[in-house]
């Protein structure tokens, strides 16, 4: 009954999203008020109904009812309860209600919040939303029912991907699909705008904060995988250039260049139609992304669909959406009128090479993606593009931008003395050559790679730090009008040096995990001791221990410094019987500046065991960095300025205490 | 005057960055592109030492030893028509098993043993690598119901 109900909700979503897409539209193209007026109720509809359902298909999945085709092929009793929860997006039905409820929760944010836009910019935002809704609901109705029925009622459900019942996981779809969804939004303002023929200061107000709270979920998501992927398969990778990861990063590249683009709208009225293009190109590559995870043209633990209408429809989707928006870009962009000037060499003139490196940054992860697809559609050759193309191409397109990153924000609107600015950066510029000597020094000159990675790092902290502190006027005037300065900068600056210096301190742990790991692996039997990184690793032997699903061996290792016990370790080698899968869990212990990593393989049947001991320095900045990054964007968000619903009072507080230039930021 | 000048910059700079990325991609190209392999085509195409690639067949039963310092696993990856012998050193997948779908990426040796760098066995046992299914067919040893 109930999964009857949650498939009559969606019904009823499409039959909604296909008026929300299309009167509204006309309506606030022929200004017939009455059609118009149906966007807001509808979007609200919309939203409501597939809340409706998501709880229906819960509610079977928590109550394990298996006479769900979904539930059943995907869920366990014996799960825990987290797993059943997770279990309902660990599919490719249930994850793609979940992306058509966040798609129309944005359209609801839009209907409820939209108050000081322009009614027509609104109704039309609304209807493409819309839009995009019909094309996933359409998918979901016909082609990926998550409520078909199953008959007779099978007893038992075939469980989970062991590799997939995983906290760090469980909440990686959600984070991932509010970024690439939150994207639809800056899409909708993009095509709306091109409709309207407008795009101005008002509109970028707009899109930043939605760009930016998608970013933020799309960085949290992208992060939780990575986390994943090092302490769950088993050898403590975190990035392996996979095509599944390279669709999640491509929209996020593009997304960090729409969101620094639409600062120069917002500011400047400059980069206009750019920013509409990079909106259409963002919210273009999470569909795109969509279509290569969900399709089954790639193997992997991302792809559940194998009937290949599925893919034949996304790709017409992907053909419609992207090809029908690029059109109308064409015809309409040069309608838009293009505003401020300014010269190369200022705000706005590092905001455009961040965008260029980004945009080629994608280019490269794009061919390296795209091109083992094209070849095998082609040739029928197999070929695959690894680590090594990436780390040649994107790597080298990724130093010039962080360089500039650290000096951009310094410099002001319209023209700037790069002189000026510079001399500005001379503390920062000496702290980076401190950090790369000592690097030198104590990594005696190997591998050089490592130095410059330091010095980027090293030089990104110390600009944002130099940036909020020339805001401040720290030591140059009292301590107390300092800390007011930085209480009333706007909440913009500060996320935006949070983040910069997030990534400062992402790419200082990249570089010194991929520097100075040390890896040993080796037989042990019980009581061998092996040396790391100056520590002391005792194996102790294995036992088999008894999850709630699965079976183990437990290994275990003491960790001594200085013949003091300091840890002990217990990775295992998971055996699920639901589905029959092995995994490996290997154990983790953050010390100081690194991760000690043990992993403890098959017995050799003489009593010795292969085992595997990673000391991972500084890995855990890559997290923090991570985490740094989301915070930057979430402290932005809390901006007065982007806070949705108070876009106008700006004008009204001008901040006298500062000058003209970071007035401006 | 102004703007036009300021396109034009920005259409340098556009042409210089996309330049230096597609130059960066051809070289990159060049060196880093992994071709697969069956056992059959490694008879075939007489692959050089200094060329990597991916290997993917089945792991040959009762194939799998291991040598004596208890890391280093050798087995054979057949198509069912040859077979190319592999030697690993460290902790194998925990999916790898004789008799299944296996990818190994590393070079052949001088002395035709493949020594592979990484072995993927992924996902579920009934899991067979695409491009080792696609490898069974054209060996025409193909027994499976679908791929």
């Amino acid at each position: 009954m109930i999964a009857e109900l949650g498939h009559f909700a969606i019904v009823l979503a499409l039959a909604v999203s296909i008026v929300q897409g299309t009167l509204p539209l006309v309506g606030a193209q022929r200004g017939i008020d009455a059609l118009s007026a149906i966007a807001r109720p509808a979007a609200i509809m919309q939203f409501l109904l597939l809340v409706l359902a998501f709880v229906a298909l819960t509610l079977a999945f928590t109550g394990s009812d298996f006479s769900v085709l979904n539930v059943w092929q995907n869920s366990h009793t014996q799960k825990p309860m987290l797993y059943k929860i997770s279990g309902v997006w660990g599919n490719h039905e249930g994850s793609l209600l979940l992306w058509v409820l966040i798609l129309a929760a944005f359209g609801f944010g839009v209907a409820t919040m939209g108050n000081n836009l322009p009614p027509s910019l609104r109704t039309r935002v609304i209807a493409i939303q819309g839009l995009i809704g019909v094309g996933f609901l359409l998918l979901l109705v016909f082609l990926s029912n998550p409520f078909e029925r199953v008959f007779p009622v099978p007893a038992q459900g075939n469980g989970l991907n062991p590799l997939l019942q995983d906290p760090g996981l469980a909440f990686h779809p959600p984070f991932l699909y509010l970024g690439y969804v939150g994207f639809s939004i800056a899409f909708s303002f993009a095509v709306a705008a091109l409709i309207e023929g407008k795009v101005d200061a008002a509109w970028a107000r707009w899109v930043r904060p939605w760009t930016l709270a998608a970013w933020t979920a799309l960085t949290i998501g992208i992060a939780m995988g990575s986390w994943w992927a090092y302490y769950e398969l088993g050898w403590g990778g975190w990035w392996f250039w996979d095509p599944v990861e390279n669709a999640s990063f491509m929209p996020w590249l593009l997304g960090t260049a729409l969101l620094h683009s639409a600062i120069v709208v917002e500011k400047r009225d400059a980069l206009k139609t750019w920013t509409v293009l990079l909106a259409i190109l963002t919210f273009s590559f999470s569909l795109l992304g969509t279509f290569i995870v969900r399709s089954g043209v790639l193997n992997s633990v991302h792809a559940f669909a194998t009937d290949p209408a599925r893919g034949v429809y996304i790709l017409a989707f992907l053909v419609v959406a992207i090809g029908g928006s690029l059109a109308l870009y064409a015809w309409r962009a040069p309608t838009l009128k293009t505003g401020g000037v300014f010269a190369p060499i200022s705000r706005e003139g590092s905001l455009v090479l961040n965008n260029l490196l980004l945009i080629a940054a994608t280019a490269t992860v794009f061919i390296g993606t795209m091109y083992p697809l094209f070849l095998d559609a082609i040739t029928g050759e197999k070929v695959t593009v690894g680590p090594p193309f990436f780390n040649a191409t994107f790597v080298p397109l990724m130093v010039p931008l962080v360089v500039v990153m650290a000096i951009g924000p310094m410099m002001p609107w319209k023209r700037a003395d790069l002189a000026g600015t510079l001399a500005r950066m001379k503390v920062a510029a000496m702290i980076t050559v401190a950090v790369a000597l000592l690097t030198l020094y104590l990594s005696g000159f190997e591998p050089i790679l490592a130095v410059l990675g330091m010095a980027l790092g090293t030089w990104l902290v110390a600009g944002a730090a130099i940036d909020i502190g020339e805001r401040t006027r720290v030591f140059r005037i009292s301590l107390r009008d300092t800390l007011n300065r930085g209480r009333n900068l706007p909440r913009s600056a500060w996320g935006g040096a949070i983040a910069h210096a997030g990534l400062g301190v992402a790419i200082l742990g990249i570089t010194g995990s991929l520097s100075w790991e040390i890896e040993r692996l080796q037989i042990m039997r019980p009581g061998d001791r092996i040396g790391i990184a100056g520590y002391e690793v005792e194996f102790g032997g294995v036992a088999p221990v008894t999850g709630p699903n699965y079976d183990a061996v437990r290994g275990t290792f003491r960790v001594f410094r200085d013949d003091e016990l300091v840890e002990v370790m217990t990775p295992e080698t998971r055996r699920f019987t639901q589905p029959s899968m092995v995994t490996t869990e290997a154990a983790i212990r953050p010390r100081n500046f690194g991760d000690l990593y043990a992993v403890v393989g098959e017995s050799n049947g003489d009593g010795g065991f292969a085992t595997r001991i990673y000391h991972k320095p500084m890995i855990n900045w890559l997290w923090v960095g991570s985490i740094m990054m989301a915070l930057g964007g979430l402290v932005s968000l809390t901006d007065r300025r982007l806070r949705v619903g108070a876009p106008r009072r700006r004008i009204a507080e001008a901040k006298p205490a500062l000058r003209p230039q970071q007035q401006a930021t | 005057m102004r703007p036009k000048r300021r396109r034009l910059y920005f259409v340098l700079a556009g042409m210089a960055a996309l330049g230096f990325a597609v130059a960066l991609t051809l070289f990159a190209f060049e060196d880093n592109l992994v071709f697969f392999s069956s056992p059959t085509d490694v008879y075939a195409k007489d692959i050089g030492p200094d060329r990597k690639f991916r290997l993917g067949g089945l792991v040959e039963e009762e194939s799998v030893g291991k040598s004596d310092d208890g890391l280093t696993t050798t087995f054979r990856v057949t198509d069912l028509s040859n077979a190319v012998p592999v030697a690993y050193t460290g902790i194998l997948p925990d999916l790898f098993r004789e008799g299944q779908g296996v990818v190994a990426e590393g070079r052949l040796g001088a002395d035709g043993v493949f020594i592979a760098e990484s072995v993927l066995a992924k996902h579920d046992e009934n899991y067979l690598p695409p491009e080792v299914a696609e490898a069974l067919k054209k060996s025409g040893q193909w027994k499976g119901a679908n791929p």
